[in-house]
């Protein structure tokens, strides 16, 4: 029977395994390597591996990109036949170790596009239901004091296959990569709304981006008064343009479509807009027929990246299970993996730290006996939220509520060592 | 050169780290001493009058603030949908590579329902801030506040939420009553 072990035991007993399996030649890298040392002598290492210790290297270069030999870790792009700018790209998730998403690789959602904004003409203007209507360039907001926060941001329609009947057979980034993680550092929104001086009845605020939908949002101002975060810089370096340059919305633990990107605009008022992307989009039908409006926290999910949809186990052993976790109630408290399907759980080594609204990595050693497993993880928030099964979630919110899908993800590995998705 | 030179002349002595101690602290003392009393930063925000205001593409809500002046009529708006919508959303509004915009089968407690203007949209208004601000996706936002309620009337006509023949203009759309108006439950506040 395939178990989960210790973590100091992992690393122990992990070595004694890969040293005995490595003797008898049964270990994978070993077996895959076969054919490439058979042409030398058994033991000795490959005769150009210093090639490199021989010749001159690259020089220097303005900005570093991806070694050459990772050209295959990319974005992977769906969007709309007509409208090019409409629709999404997914981070690989599966390709990707940490809690820092890399800048380039962290998913878009784009309505129609990504604008071209001008820094040296940008304004951000706030105006509505305030004393003093005022307007701020970026030279202006780069004075204010700034705060620099590790945030998760999910797009609400993340995971949405999870609704399908059966199964989706992809990559867990192209299914579940509609969320990403970086250092945002910027401007807390209040000092911006003390100095506008916001009516008491203004309750929500209209956020409006430069993109070509015009993307417009309501937004509670008591969110804005708490976390919000104007965010100039992402990874310690300005805003990517598919990012939001020169300006985002950060709104720590809330769906993505409200942290408006290219931000330039907070109308404050006493009311909603009730824009598309908050009645026809972005709510939740219940099986009840009513939807759900205005559900703006991401809820607790976590999902195993390693080994995931598509990866080949080879011969058993100890494999380390890793994988994220978040919620956008809080920090993550405790992440549980079962490799029976959930019918056993044991709980996971998080590595630190521990943040509010942040990824989490989680690792679990796992001796693999070869017979077939189903391998899952479940998180546990410090507000007390579980993840729930997806039974559970379908039992209480139907099968069209397409937004907010945050059900138990479930890996089968099969005994040849291949690992698809299942319903579990 | 120079910073070789430097770096020649420059001795870590106890006397050296001491007398640097002593410089770091004189420097962070008053930026210590300003953080302790200025609790709040420089104000940057600068005026914006309401004349630049005038010139934002406006919200518009469910109550019909933000509704420009203007008239349209349902048969103005079909020749406009079928110039400038009929190709993404087809010929009928039945929805081709994007969302279908006529039509829907409910209920919605079905599990399969259709979420469309007609049966999910709770608002008219909606369909208007839509349109005015991003469509049609080449050229956003230069469509005419008659052309706009033409497209509003056609489309709420073909849904069967209008009729055919009756002008529209911003106090008609604010007052149509969508289906699913009091479908929605509020998370929040």
């Amino acid at each position: 029977m395939s178990t989960f072990l210790d973590r100091r035991v992992f690393i122990e007993q992990g070595l004694r395994l890969s040293l005995a399996t490595a003797a008898a030649g049964t270990l994978p890298w070993a077996q895959a390597q076969s054919e490439e040392r058979s042409a030398n002598k058994a033991g000795e290492m490959r005769s150009d591996v210093l090639a490199s210790q021989h010749k001159a290297g690259q020089a220097f270069s303005n900005y570093g990109m991806p070694s050459v030999y990772e050209k295959r870790v990319i974005r992977l792009i769906g969007s709309n036949r007509m409208v090019s700018g409409n629709g999404v790209s997914w981070t690989p998730l599966e390709s990707l170790e940490g809690m820092v998403t890399p800048t380039g690789l962290h998913f878009e959602r784009h309505h129609n596009g990504v604008p071209d904004v001008d820094p040296a003409r940008f304004e951000l203007l706030m105006h509505g239901m305030v004393a003093r209507p005022l307007r701020f360039d970026l030279a202006g907001l780069m004075r204010y004091p700034m705060q620099s926060r590790l945030l998760f941001i999910e797009c609400g329609g993340n995971s949405n296959a999870g609704w399908h009947e059966e199964p989706m057979q992809k990559p867990v980034g192209s299914f579940h990569g509609l969320v990403s993680c970086s250092e945002w550092t910027g401007v807390p929104l209040k000092y911006l709304l003390d100095e506008a001086g916001i009516h008491s009845k203004a309750t929500w605020a209209i956020a409006e981006g430069l993109d070509a939908a015009a993307t417009e949002v309501s937004i509670p101002v008591s969110k804005l008064r708490e976390g919000a975060l104007l965010a100039l810089y992402q990874n310690g370096e300005r805003l990517r343009a598919e990012n939001g340059y020169p300006l985002r919305l950060v709104l720590p633990g809330w769906e993505g479509v409200r942290q408006v990107k290219w931000l330039h605009r907070l109308e404050f008022t006493d009311q909603p807009v009730m824009s598309r992307n908050e009645t026809g989009e972005y709510t939740q039908l219940l099986p009840s027929g009513k939807a759900e409006q205005f559900d703006f926290v991401m809820g607790p999910k976590s999902l195993i990246t390693s080994p995931s949809h598509g990866q080949t186990l080879g011969f058993p052993g100890v494999f380390e299970v890793r994988g994220l976790a978040w919620s956008g109630h809080g920090s993550v408290a405790k992440v549980e993996v079962s490799a029976d399907g959930g019918q056993s759980w044991s709980t996971a080594h998080i590595d630190g730290p521990v943040l509010p609204q942040c990824f989490a990595r989680f690792r679990a050693a796992w001796k693999w006996d070869g017979k077939p497993a189903v391998l899952q993880s479940r998180v546990k928030d410090d507000h007390g939220n579980i993840q729930p099964t997806r039974a559970r979630l379908i039992a209480q919110r139907g099968r069209n509520g397409y937004f907010h899908y945050n059900a138990i993800v479930s890996w089968a590995v099969d005994s040849d060592g291949t690992v698809r998705h299942v319903y579990a | 050169m120079s910073t070789l030179k430097i770096g020649r002349l420059v001795q870590f002595t106890p006397l050296f780290l001491a007398s640097l101690l002593f410089s770091l602290t004189s420097l962070t003392a008053p930026l210590a001493h300003a953080d302790s009393t200025a609790s709040t930063p420089s104000p940057m925000g600068k005026p914006l009058h309401s004349d630049s205001i005038t010139r934002l593409a406006p919200n518009i809500y469910p109550n019909g603030q933000g509704l420009p002046d203007g008239m349209g009529l349902a048969k103005n708006g079909s020749v406009l949908y079928q110039a400038q919508c009929a190709s993404c959303h087809g010929t009928k509004g039945e929805g081709a590579t994007a969302q279908a915009l006529i039509g829907g089968d409910g209920p919605l407690s079905a599990h399969d329902a259709d979420k469309t203007i007609l049966t999910y949209w709770p608002y008219a208004t909606t369909l208007f801030d839509t349109i005015a601000r991003s469509m049609p996706p080449a050229a956003p936002g230069h469509l005419s506040a008659d052309a706009l309620f033409s497209l509003c009337a056609y489309l709420l006509a073909e849904n069967g939420l209008w009729a055919r023949d009756q002008p529209m203009g911003p106090k008609e759309l604010a007052a149509i009553v969508m289906p699913n108006r009091n479908g929605f439950v509020q998370r929040f506040p």
